[in-house]
């Protein structure tokens, strides 16, 4: 039998790290879309940046930072009592960081594909900001924001480099998935690496085709 | 009465333009705003519903100061309440018809006014439809009605009617008619359409690069009434053709196309696309019986 924890712990993470992205993003994404600051392109590019940079790059930034050794984690241990290396919690602000671009980039061109006037219309209308982005903008970007939780999602599944550094290999904390198929193969336990795999093969396949065919309409076409 | 005295400078596409316009719209008129694409018109709605602001300017309505840029007054769009209906109609496509005229109802505001709309611009059997399956003209009573939900004093219409044909054109001028006098509306009318101007209008401003550079009641304007006929459309020249020491002119009007006469002077003055009046004195027309 295998060992379920790392899978159990690969979905928590996953679970976790996409709901806070949804309530960072979609501000994020809202001031991208709209603002005309002179520092949005600095910002837009951060926000990029974990596409294209390795992950043992940021992997290895976040375990300088948080380290208790440095000031920044010192700070955050004496006055959090947080310790960010090695442990869940560093594994999740890692894991928001580095799957944030894949949840602001599908929310903020769904809210630039909208038209401005329907904002205009909403603020003459008499109705706020707010009332707005929750009548108005979000309802009708509804498959953006599911593009966005399923992509920041399946990315979070999907990754490695990152987790490695930052949370070390600790069983039952921070060993997920991914690390798990790493360390069997390693052991030559090919046929426990092999049932790993098939699981989230399994599993992130069924979730993107289940997104496709709702956001396609084929599901729609297929109840009527 | 809306005074309005504004300043902006706007990027076109010909190069940088200054908006400056200068002048009051009476209480209870409905005015036109005409001109040329890119000349500024859509800018003054805009400024007017605080959606952009000027670079200096004043604006006051009914003696409320809505906009003073040396006091640094500058009501938001949400507190000016004007009923704006935008060119793309901006129905919010989430929304029913009934839920995009629910949404605009101000807090506490009852209800009734709903139904009354409904029943004046005739939306009776769509209102449970969503706005993508609505036809342009459909969509434009929808916009018309949300936008006089929380009945506001003031109305503007960004070139309303312009991608409908003509017949649901000149429905919907009724029911923009009829809306500005049940509701005693002060209502600013952005229009191409010269017929529609002089049908509608009270009041016509000329906007040329950001500038008024005429106005005046709009017969006057468009002076055809020394002309003395019994028959007048106005129709666009389409196509132009001279023989000997004639020009035969094919003109569209509405939905026709008919060809004319025009002689050597009045041809040479024409191009395509220019909008002409055609007008007939009463003693030479055939008339035929067709039923």
């Amino acid at each position: 039998m295998i060992d379920w924890e790392p899978l159990l712990l690969t979905f928590k993470l996953a679970l976790i790290t996409t709901f806070l992205l949804v309530l960072i993003a979609i501000p994020l994404a809202y001031w991208l879309a709209y603002s005309k600051s002179k520092i949005k392109p600095i910002i837009e590019t951060l926000v990029s940046m974990p596409l294209v940079l390795p992950p043992t790059v940021i992997g290895f930034y976040l375990l300088v930072a948080f380290s208790p050794s440095n000031m920044f984690g010192n700070w955050l241990n004496e006055w959090f009592g947080l310790q960010l290396v090695f442990s869940f919690e560093g594994l999740l602000v890692a894991s928001i960081i580095y799957s944030l671009p894949f949840m602001v980039h599908p929310i903020q061109s769904g809210f630039s594909n909208l038209s401005k006037s329907l904002i205009d219309v909403s603020y003459v209308l008499g109705k706020s900001k707010t009332t707005t982005l929750f009548r108005v903008l979000l309802p009708n970007i509804k498959s953006s924001l599911l593009t966005g939780i399923v992509l920041a999602f399946a990315h979070t599944v999907g990754e490695f480099g990152v987790v490695l550094m930052i949370g070390g290999n600790i069983p039952g904390k921070t060993k997920v998935a991914s690390i798990a198929i790493y360390d069997e193969v390693e052991a030559l336990n090919y046929g426990v690496a092999n049932t790993y795999s098939l699981i989230l093969f399994g599993i992130t396949f069924t979730i993107l085709l289940v997104i496709f065919l709702i956001n396609g309409g084929y599901l729609k076409q297929l109840l009527k | 009465m809306i005074q309005l005295n504004i300043q902006k400078k706007l990027k076109s596409a010909t190069g940088e333009m200054n908006l400056s316009i200068n002048t009051e719209i009476k209480q209870g008129n409905l005015v036109s705003f005409y001109g040329k694409s890119g000349a500024g018109k859509t800018t003054i709605l805009k400024i007017l519903a605080g959606l952009l602001n000027p670079e200096t300017g004043e604006i006051v309505v009914n003696g409320v100061t809505w906009l003073n840029t040396s006091k640094k007054i500058n009501l938001k769009p949400q507190k000016r309440k004007v009923g704006f209906v935008f060119q793309d109609y901006s129905l919010f496509p989430n929304m029913t018809v009934k839920e995009n005229l629910k949404f605009a109802l101000a807090k506490n505001q009852s209800q009734k006014i709903i139904s009354e709309l409904i029943e004046i611009v005739e939306l009776g059997n769509l209102q449970n439809r969503k706005p993508e399956t609505l036809s342009g003209g459909q969509k434009q009573r929808v916009a018309l009605a949300r936008a006089l939900v929380q009945k506001p004093s003031i109305l503007m219409l960004d070139e309303p009617l312009s991608a409908l044909d003509s017949e649901i054109r000149y429905k919907l001028q009724q029911h923009i008619l009829q809306v500005h006098q049940e509701y005693h509306l002060t209502t600013i009318l952005i229009s191409h359409d010269i017929s529609e101007i002089l049908r509608m209008s009270d009041y016509l401003f000329e906007i040329t690069s950001g500038k008024i550079s005429r106005e005046g009641k709009p017969s006057e304007l468009f002076k055809f009434q020394n002309l003395n006929a019994k028959f007048q459309f106005i129709g666009d020249v389409v196509a132009l053709e001279q023989q000997d020491f004639l020009y035969i002119l094919t003109i569209k009007i509405g939905k026709d196309i008919v060809k004319v006469i025009a002689d050597e002077t009045e041809g040479a003055n024409l191009t395509i696309g220019d909008k002409v009046l055609v007008a007939s004195k009463a003693f030479n027309p055939v008339i035929h019986k067709i039923n």
